[in-house]
């Protein structure tokens, strides 16, 4: 029963984001994990078919210059703007993660990662 | 009280929906009533979260997060009013239009929109929410810098 994994292969939600996002924002960094087969009990996955292959819930990780001096909030409003056709179909939830460059530097000098 | 009138409201602008004129409703079908009343639910308490489930029984990992994020900040009870959208879908629908923002769960401080779970989350963090809440006065003010909650593990 427990057997579900995390979708491998990207399904067409997940391209369609991560070519509106590219398009948008020339991110440095664009991670896009789908994390639909988390959710498989919710009602909107259900209707998606309950063998955790849907594509409901997103998690985004976006570096990008176009973030320069705007508000997490800003941020997060570019991202719903570039994204209000999934949002109003199929894509229930969106996780995001924006950084400049240059917060991501701190960042990871703040949590002693090298890449 | 709330709920039934905020549905009403929003009933009927869809039963009238030439009275604001085309372009007007595809760019937004939220109605003057329904917004009002939403600002005054907003403005009736300083601490208000649009959320998924009741603080006790959030129905929803993001829900769930926020409501346990302001336990963390110690919003005292009395100051927070939190709205089930999931019993109300005219409410679920009428909050993303009035914020402008397409997910649950939505806080509000005094009246202001503050965001949604990974905004508060990221808050949190940087003690940007515990400055926030203390500025808006829904929590005692702490002697002494704020510390990161990152810096503080």
């Amino acid at each position: 029963m427990a057997t579900a994994t995390p979708v491998s292969q990207p399904g067409p939600l997940e391209n369609a984001i991560r070519s509106k996002l590219t398009a948008q924002f020339a991110p440095i960094k664009l991670e896009i994990s789908n994390d639909s087969w988390q959710h498989r009990h919710h009602a909107p996955m259900r209707a998606q078919g309950s063998d955790g292959t849907g594509e409901t819930h997103f998690s985004v990780s976006i570096v990008s210059a176009v973030f320069q001096s705007k508000t997490t909030m800003q941020r997060h409003r570019l991202i719903y703007a570039t994204l209000k056709e999934e949002l109003d179909g199929g894509l229930h939830s969106l996780s995001l993660q924006t950084k400049t460059e240059e917060e991501l530097v701190l960042a990871e000098a703040r949590n002693g990662q090298s890449s | 009280m709330f709920r039934p009138a905020l549905r009403s409201s929003l009933l009927l602008a869809r039963g009238h929906p030439n009275v604001f004129g085309p372009s007007r409703i595809a760019a937004r079908l939220l109605s003057q009533e329904a917004c009002s009343q939403i600002q005054n639910a907003v403005d009736a308490n300083p601490v208000v979260l649009f959320m998924k489930g009741t603080p006790d029984h959030p129905e929803c990992g993001f829900s769930r997060a926020a409501i346990q994020i302001l336990g963390l900040q110690q919003v005292p009870p009395e100051k927070l009013k939190t709205y089930n959208v999931l019993t109300d879908a005219e409410l679920r629908n009428g909050i993303k239009e009035f914020s402008e923002w397409p997910t649950i769960p939505q806080l509000y401080v005094n009246g202001e929109f503050i965001g949604g779970c990974d905004i508060l989350i990221s808050m949190h963090q940087s003690g940007d929410l515990e400055t926030l809440l203390e500025n808006a006065q829904v929590i005692p003010k702490v002697e002494g810098d704020a510390v990161p909650v990152q810096a503080a593990v």
